[in-house]
């Protein structure tokens, strides 16, 4: 099976699948890619399952040398990609040849893409996934990002593999920050009615203190009804949580289980590669949203996944 | 056995419901969550992702276009009010040795100073108490414990500390917990064990497990390199 040779890791770019599932009662965070969507749908234009394991590239991107011809995608965040100096459509698939070095450039949109291989990376799984997670260094490479001279071996191309990449649609990237939908909860009680006021209409920014664990958000502090500690409970991704400081964190992909702060509301399901597209700087405004919009929306979301090439 | 428990269901925006007790730590809420949360797993099957115990609540994971969630709601609720109020712990006794202060506590002394007391009487009272594991969180295998003696009670400090040694046993407040692996953190760290919460390499990988009752007996350094 082709290799990949890391010859440079790009500034954060970790393996990942769609998550660390079941094991959240011992501690074990799920992790998985902060676009879900973006993953899945490089998998599928490669031929793989959607939880295949893909590399997640932030910001910076790398280069990596074929030993073999290897074929690839890229999704999400759009980049200037070459092949052996042959420029590369995103979202198709493409092969690199043998000796050939897939090379990130400039980044033009978006924060993350999802680069996806046939058959999948072949990396050792630990509780049934191999996705990242860089705070319990949990997964392939002892839970740490790619480094210059990893190497990464493919997987088997699936026979089974459905024939269903097609033109499904892209995610639309934001331009230079995003409206995100929220339901309110779990613990809405425990703020006042203008902290509702204040998250709903005010615009907040992505801090440079953001990383895969949760953005740290810029912007007016929500007032707490009654103090900002709670007794510890789960940490859905897509929480906003509030600290003492009353500027909300909004938990991502590589969060811990479980917090000590209040939750004022969750982003829906979604909109969360969309919030995973975005980087530092970013603005984000919410609005609120009802469950079975945020149902009718995911399933929206579904259809442009699967929708075929005609 | 005795009577059931009032609970109110909340959700966590759409794919995630969060059962929720009267919020207190309190050994026979958090058993009940214990007791629900098993279930629900056992009950529910393929249809939730994940359950993940909190001190006074149980919250379920699952993938709303697979699992109508008003449907689950149901369910749910069903299921908790089948389950009635445990009244012991439940769990196994987990010993824990401990080297208190020196190089291994950094914070042991300023906990004695918190407590008007001396570093040798903080060891003892914090091994003489037996502590409940609620809940496990924060990192794989990470147990928070409780109830400490309120003498020793410290907040957690100001400013957390980038990295916490492996094996660290520390105080926040009324909870005391041991940490995993190197971690940033900020518990008052007054001890080491040699033993690890989490190693994939044992059979059974994770130390605790929420419901088990858990004793510190100290150690002196000698013992902590024989055992380490």
């Amino acid at each position: 099976m082709p290799r990949l040779i890391v010859i440079r890791p790009g500034m954060l770019t970790t393996i990942q699948d769609l998550g660390r599932w079941g094991h959240q009662a011992s501690g074990v965070p799920v992790a998985g890619p902060m676009d879900v969507y973006s993953h899945r749908r490089a998998n599928r234009l490669v031929g793989n399952r959607d939880d295949a394991a893909a590399l997640e590239v932030t910001l910076i991107g790398p280069e990596l040398e074929a030993d073999a011809d290897v074929v690839c995608a890229v999704t999400g965040a759009e980049f200037q990609i070459d092949a052996g100096g042959t420029p590369i459509v995103r979202d198709e698939p493409f092969t690199v040849p043998a000796g050939a070095r897939l090379r990130f450039g400039r980044r033009l949109a978006g924060a993350r893409a999802s680069l996806a291989v046939r058959g999948g990376l072949d990396v050792p799984c630990v509780f049934g996934s191999c996705a990242t997670s860089l705070i319990s260094g949990m997964g392939p490479l002892g839970g740490r990002a790619l480094r210059a001279g990893d190497v990464l071996m493919t997987g088997a191309a699936p026979t089974d593999a459905p024939d269903r990449a097609g033109e499904s649609a892209p995610l639309r990237l934001p331009q230079g920050g995003a409206r995100l939908r929220v339901m309110p909860g779990p613990h809405r009680h425990m703020f006042t009615t203008e902290a509702y006021d204040r998250l709903f209409g005010s615009r907040y920014t992505v801090t440079p203190d953001s990383n895969r664990m949760g953005y740290r958000l810029a912007g007016p502090a929500l007032t707490h009804a009654a103090g900002a500690d709670i007794l510890s409970d789960a940490t859905p991704i897509g929480s906003l949580q509030v600290p003492g400081s009353g500027l909300p964190i909004l938990l991502m992909a590589d969060r811990q289980t479980t917090g000590g702060y209040p939750k004022i509301g969750t982003v829906i399901t979604a909109d969360l590669p969309l919030a995973g597209q975005l980087a530092p700087g970013d603005w984000i405004e919410f609005a609120a949203c009802s469950r079975q919009a945020a149902i009718d929306a995911l399933a929206q979301q579904e259809r442009a996944l699967e929708r075929a090439r005609r | 056995m005795t009577a059931l428990v009032d609970f109110e269901l909340r959700e966590a925006g759409d794919s995630a419901l969060v059962l929720a007790l009267p919020e207190r730590v309190d050994p026979l809420l958090n058993a009940w969550c214990i007791a629900v949360a098993g279930a629900l797993r056992d009950s529910l099957g393929s249809g939730v992702r994940d359950v993940v115990v909190g001190y006074c609540t149980v919250t379920v994971y699952f993938d709303p276009l697979a699992s109508d969630p008003a449907w689950l709601e149901n369910r749910i609720r069903a299921l908790a009010a089948r389950v009635l109020r445990p009244s012991g712990s439940g769990g196994a006794a987990v010993d824990v040795p401990v080297c208190y202060g020196g190089e291994y506590g950094p914070d042991l002394d300023e906990v004695a100073t918190f407590a008007g007391c001396t570093a040798g009487e903080v060891a003892v009272l914090h091994s003489q108490t037996a502590y409940r594991v609620y809940l496990l969180g924060f990192v794989p295998g990470f147990a928070y414990m409780a109830a400490v003696d309120p003498r020793i009670a410290r907040p957690r400090r100001s400013t957390p500390r980038t990295t916490v040694p492996p094996g660290s046993v520390a105080i926040a407040g009324e909870q005391t917990g041991v940490y995993p692996g190197a971690t940033p953190g900020g518990w008052n760290i007054i001890g080491r064990t040699p033993v690890r919460p989490y190693d994939p390499s044992r059979p059974e990988p994770f130390l605790f497990r929420p419901g088990d009752l858990v004793r510190f007996h100290p150690i002196d350094r000698s013992e902590y390199l024989r055992l380490a």
